[in-house]
Formats: C-alpha cells, sequence, structure tokens
C-alpha cells in the first residue's frame, strides 16, 4: 500500500483506505489512501483501466467507493446528497460533454442556474467566464456544434467554473484536441490557476501533460494500486520501482531539466578578453558574441533567473563558448554561467532528488 | 378509368356530399374526434413507458420488440373482439386503435432517448442535475425528434385504420368506405378512401412543421441563424 502525504497547508480532499469494487468483480481502486492539498493541483495518472478516472469520479459521487471514506473540505461526501454535492464541484470531461440543445452561455450557466441564481444573473456570470477562459462575447450565443474542439474544452471549464466550486475535477479534459491546441490550453489552464487557486484534480494518461501542470502526480497501476504520489521533480528524480520508470520514459533527466530554474545556479562576471566577447548595447542589453580573431558575430539569446535548466543546457551548447548571458527582469545583463556550472548544478539536483520525496512504500 | 377519376373528383367537390350528418365535413369531424382522441390516449400511455424506459434503461426488450407485436396484431380482429365483449360501443373502435398506437410511440420515444450521448448525461448528472432534470432539461429536448417521429408514425396509422369505427357501425369517413362496398359504388369506396389518405397527409405535415417550428432550436438556428432564446430571455 502506498500513501501520499503532501504534509504542508490545508487538506482539501482525503482518500482514506478506498476501495472500489463492481458489480461485475473487477477491482478499480485498491485500498487508496492519497490527499490533495488546497488550491494544488493533483494529477492522477497512469494507462488506462487503472481506476485513475474512478478515483476522480468519486470525489463528486458521480461512483460509490465500496468501503473507505472520502472527505471534501473535511466532510464525509456520503454524507452529503449527490446532487448538491456535484453543484459545489467542478466537473470537466473529454469531449466537454456540453449540452447540444443549449446555447454556449446557457450551457456555462447550468449550475448557476441549478442553484437557483436566476436567469439574469445566471447569464451575466456566464458571460464573464467567456472572457476568463479566452472565448470571444459572440460564442455565447453559438452552439457547441458550431464551435472547434479547442473552443468547446475552454467551454466545458467556464461551465465548471460558473458558480466558483473551490475543487475541479477534470477527466482527460485535453484528450480529444491536437498537440498544439493541447498545450495552448495547458497554458491556459496554468494562468487561470495562478489567478483562481483552486484545488484540482486533473486526470491524463499523458505524463508530460502530467509534468507540465501538477503540483503532485500520483501514478496508478493497473488494478487500482496508487504506486508513488510525489511532486514531478521528486517523481522524476527517484521513481519507486520500474514501473514508474518506464512510465516516465527515456527523457526522464531532461525532464528534471525542464522543472529546474536557473536562479540557483551561480554567475561570474563576462570573460574579457577571450575568443569570443559579448557585446552590450547603452543600456547593458547583450546583443551579440563578437569573436576576437575575425570580428564575426554570433547571436546570443539571454536568459532569466526563470528560465528552465533544459534551456540553459541548451542554450550553452549553442553558445561558441560555452557560456550562457544571464539577464534581470529587465533584460540588463547580471553575468555569464558557464556550461560545467549547468552540468554541476543538474547533476546535484538529481542526487538531492533522492531525499525529500513524499510516498513512502511499505 | 378515365370515367372512374371524373366521377370521383366530381363526388368530392359536389356541395350536397359535404352537407348534413352524411356529409363529408361531418364525417371529417367524426374520423378526426376518433383518430385524434386515440392517438392522444395512446401518447398519454406510450410517452411515460418510454421515457422510463429510455431513462432508467430497463425494459430495453419491451421497448424494442412492442413495435413487430404491433404490426402483427390483426386490428379488425381486435374490434370485433372488443365489440363482442363490450358490445355496442365506441369502446372497442378506441381500444383497436390505442392498441394500434402504443407499439410506435414506445419504441420510437425509447430509440430517441437511447440515441442521447451518454457522455451527455454523464455531463448533466456530473453538474449536479437531480434525475428530473436530466429528463427534462437534457434528455427529452434531444429525443423530440425521435419521439415526434413516433407521433406522426401513430397518428398516420390511426387515420388510416380509423376507417374500421364504420365496420362496428359508427361514423368517419370508413362509412363512405363500407357503404360504397355494400351499395357497390364504386366512386364512394374510392372518395372515402382518397379523403382518409388527405385527412392523414395534411395532419401529418402539420405536425411535421409544429416539430419545425417549435423543437429544434438548434437546427433552426443552423438554416436560419436566429436567437431562439431571444423570446424568452430576459436581455
Amino acid at each position: 500500500m502506498t500513501i501520499c502525504r503532501p504534509g504542508k497547508g490545508h487538506l482539501m480532499i482525503q482518500f482514506d483506505t478506498v476501495h472500489k469494487r463492481f458489480p461485475n468483480g473487477t477491482t478499480a481502486v485498491h485500498d487508496l489512501s492519497l490527499e490533495m492539498p488546497e488550491g494544488g493541483v493533483t494529477v492522477l495518472v497512469g494507462s488506462s483501466g487503472c481506476g485513475k478516472t474512478t478515483t476522480l469520479r468519486m470525489i463528486n459521487r458521480m461512483v460509490d467507493p465500496t468501503s473507505g471514506t472520502i472527505r471534501v473540505g473535511g466532510k464525509d461526501v456520503l454524507e452529503q446528497d449527490a446532487a448538491e454535492l456535484r453543484r459545489s464541484i467542478g466537473y470537466v470531461i473529454q469531449q466537454a460533454g456540453l449540452f447540444p440543445h443549449r446555447t454556449v452561455l446557457d450551457n456555462i450557466a447550468t449550475v448557476p442556474l441549478l442553484l437557483g441564481w436566476g436567469r439574469k444573473k445566471a447569464r451575466a456570470r456566464a458571460a464573464e467566464l467567456l472572457e476568463t477562459v479566452g472565448l470571444a462575447a459572440d460564442a455565447g450565443k453559438r452552439y457547441p456544434h458550431q464551435l472547434s474542439g479547442g473552443q468547446q474544452q475552454r467551454v466545458g471549464v467556464a461551465r465548471a467554473l460558473a458558480a466558483d466550486p473551490p475543487v475541479l475535477l477534470m477527466d482527460e479534459p485535453f484528450g480529444a484536441v491536437d498537440p498544439v491546441v493541447r498545450t495552448q490550453l495547458q497554458d491556459e489552464l496554468l494562468r487561470l490557476q495562478k489567478e483562481l487557486s483552486k484545488t484540482i484534480v486533473f486526470v491524463t494518461h499523458d505524463i508530460d501533460e502530467a509534468v507540465r501542470l501538477g503540483d503532485q502526480i500520483a501514478i496508478f497501476r493497473t488494478g487500482g494500486h496508487l504506486v508513488q504520489c510525489a511532486t514531478p521533480a521528486d517523481l522524476l528524480a527517484r521513481p519507486a520501482d520500474d514501473f514508474v520508470a518506464d512510465f516516465l520514459g527515456a527523457e526522464r533527466g531532461l525532464k528534471l531539466l525542464s522543472l529546474q530554474h536557473l536562479a540557483d545556479v551561480p554567475q561570474g562576471p563576462a570573460p574579457e578578453g577571450g575568443a569570443w566577447t559579448l557585446v552590450l548595447d547603452e543600456a547593458r542589453k547583450p546583443r551579440h558574441w563578437r569573436a576576437t580573431a575575425d570580428d564575426a558575430e554570433l547571436p546570443v539569446r539571454p536568459l532569466k533567473d526563470t528560465d528552465s535548466l533544459l534551456a540553459a543546457l541548451n542554450e550553452s551548447i549553442a553558445s561558441p563558448n560555452g557560456l550562457v548571458a544571464r539577464v534581470d527582469a529587465e533584460g540588463v545583463l547580471t553575468g555569464v554561467t558557464s556550461r560545467d556550472d549547468i552540468h554541476e548544478h543538474a547533476s546535484k539536483t538529481h542526487g538531492h532528488g533522492t531525499h525529500g520525496t513524499a510516498s513512502v512504500a511499505i | 378509368m378515365y370515367e372512374l377519376f371524373k366521377n370521383l373528383a366530381k363526388w368530392l367537390v359536389s356541395g350536397d356530399q359535404w352537407a348534413g350528418t352524411d356529409g363529408i365535413a361531418h364525417r371529417i369531424a367524426e374520423h378526426l374526434e376518433y383518430s385524434l382522441l386515440a392517438t392522444l390516449i395512446a401518447a398519454a400511455i406510450a410517452l411515460p413507458l418510454g421515457l422510463l424506459i429510455g431513462h432508467t434503461g430497463k425494459g430495453a426488450f419491451l421497448a424494442i420488440n412492442l413495435s413487430s407485436f404491433g404490426r402483427a396484431l390483426p386490428t379488425v380482429g381486435l374490434v370485433v373482439l372488443v365489440f363482442l365483449v363490450s358490445g355496442l360501443s365506441l369502446w372497442s373502435v378506441y381500444v383497436a386503435l390505442v392498441v394500434l398506437a402504443v407499439p410506435a410511440i414506445v419504441t420510437n420515444t425509447y430509440a430517441g432517448m437511447s440515441a442521447v450521448d451518454p457522455e451527455v448525461k454523464d455531463a448533466a448528472r456530473g453538474q449536479g442535475m437531480r434525475g428530473h432534470q436530466v429528463l427534462f432539461q437534457v434528455e427529452i429536448p434531444l429525443a423530440l425528434p425521435l419521439i415526434m417521429t413516433g407521433l406522426r408514425l401513430s397518428l398516420i396509422q390511426v387515420v388510416s385504420t380509423a376507417t374500421i369505427a364504420a365496420y362496428v357501425s359508427f361514423g368517419g369517413l370508413g362509412r363512405y368506405v363500407f357503404d360504397g362496398l355494400a351499395q357497390r359504388d364504386l366512386v364512394q369506396v374510392l372518395g372515402g378512401a382518397a379523403l382518409v389518405a388527405i385527412v392523414a397527409v395534411v395532419l401529418d405535415l402539420a405536425l411535421a412543421g409544429l416539430q419545425r417550428y417549435l423543437f429544434l432550436p438548434h437546427s433552426r438556428l443552423r438554416s436560419s441563424g436566429r436567437d431562439p432564446h431571444r423570446r424568452t430571455a430576459a436581455h
């Protein structure tokens, strides 16, 4: 059994030895104990049939557990009226599941109307949400089939947010759109989450999506077993077993680098009189590298502290002398970092990742 | 042949034929009364049944097979049977027509309900709709085209079969058919049959128009670009 305890902040959702066996005898979720912190994104990931969707659907009682307790905001979900519970929890599903006979605006207004807000107030709120999820106001009068897949998915998110629920359940919401749109939707979700700080439970089978979006990732294995639950960095640095390592994929190391920021990597003054000189403009912003020998110029792509180690590694390889120009938020040069410094820092994080992982295997 | 059609046309448009309790107008009114009442009673029985089966998913076997049962049932036999049991009463006609109309409505209502995308129903429940809210706000609106098809099918069947009322001594357009047969008056038989067909087609077109106008806002929007909610919404 694996227990996941993030151990900080308020807990919004708690699974306590939850077991789900369907009438046909299959066990979908096996003695699951899992905690999800308030305002964080928990990603449930695993191949199909591993129980991740069932786990999600037990939170808003679309499925009831066979045994065990699930608490949302401290209250046992089984003691609450299922319909009322669902109205207090946002729910986004794959293909959006929009009502084809209702306008986009009325789709978004569903939960406010169920809560008895009145048509006018519900529609005003729906119109506001159209903007929040990045849709034009005139999209509100259309019907779902008149929108693209990505737009429909945005409407699905808007509908889930309509009554401003503290918890958002998302069941493979971006699974049916093409990779470019998916990346856009992921960016939008991260932007929204920064503003709204919802407690989000997100189901996906795409590990890259999990690493991008998750504050913590729970990996499930067929039969409804939770194998490991940890932050993306911990997970990538120290997978609990071969199953997790396989699931994370061959580029596990690079994925980890994409999560590390450049901030902690030391920087020194730009070199003078070497084979290459960093040319600055009047505002001390890097312009390009110039060769001392023949005045040849090479472009420079300066990096900020918030850029990832992966971007730094990439830039150090592209740079003629292995140095990465570092700038502050305004783009003014603060120093340079060598390829060796980046390498050293990268391997250090891999080493340190072995500690502080949140999963305990028994 | 030409002579026959000429006489038929004369029969249909002659003023004498249309007036009085034996006249065409009165017979059409009787025919409509039998047909509409029978279809209404059938709908009152069949719609709840079809909706219940479609919503719960229980009894699908019944819903699917009822229509073959209806097709196999000899209506005239049923009329005579009920007639023998109940005596000289319109009951026998109504029972037969209702039994004839119920299966198509049940089967089509069930088909419409089961064609609603399960993802949409799941989403409706997931947003916090109760069972009756899912039924009335999502399932019925989406199943309406097929429900209406069932009603139209039944109504046409009932209109054409309501001629049997005359077989057991009552009125309706069947009078012309049965009286014409008895009197060996072919023009009258054909006239009655033509009138039944016309009534059936007109009713079907009327229902089709009603269906287009009332129940399909999303497809109506597709063709005309109007906002169907504007009438009811507080903008």
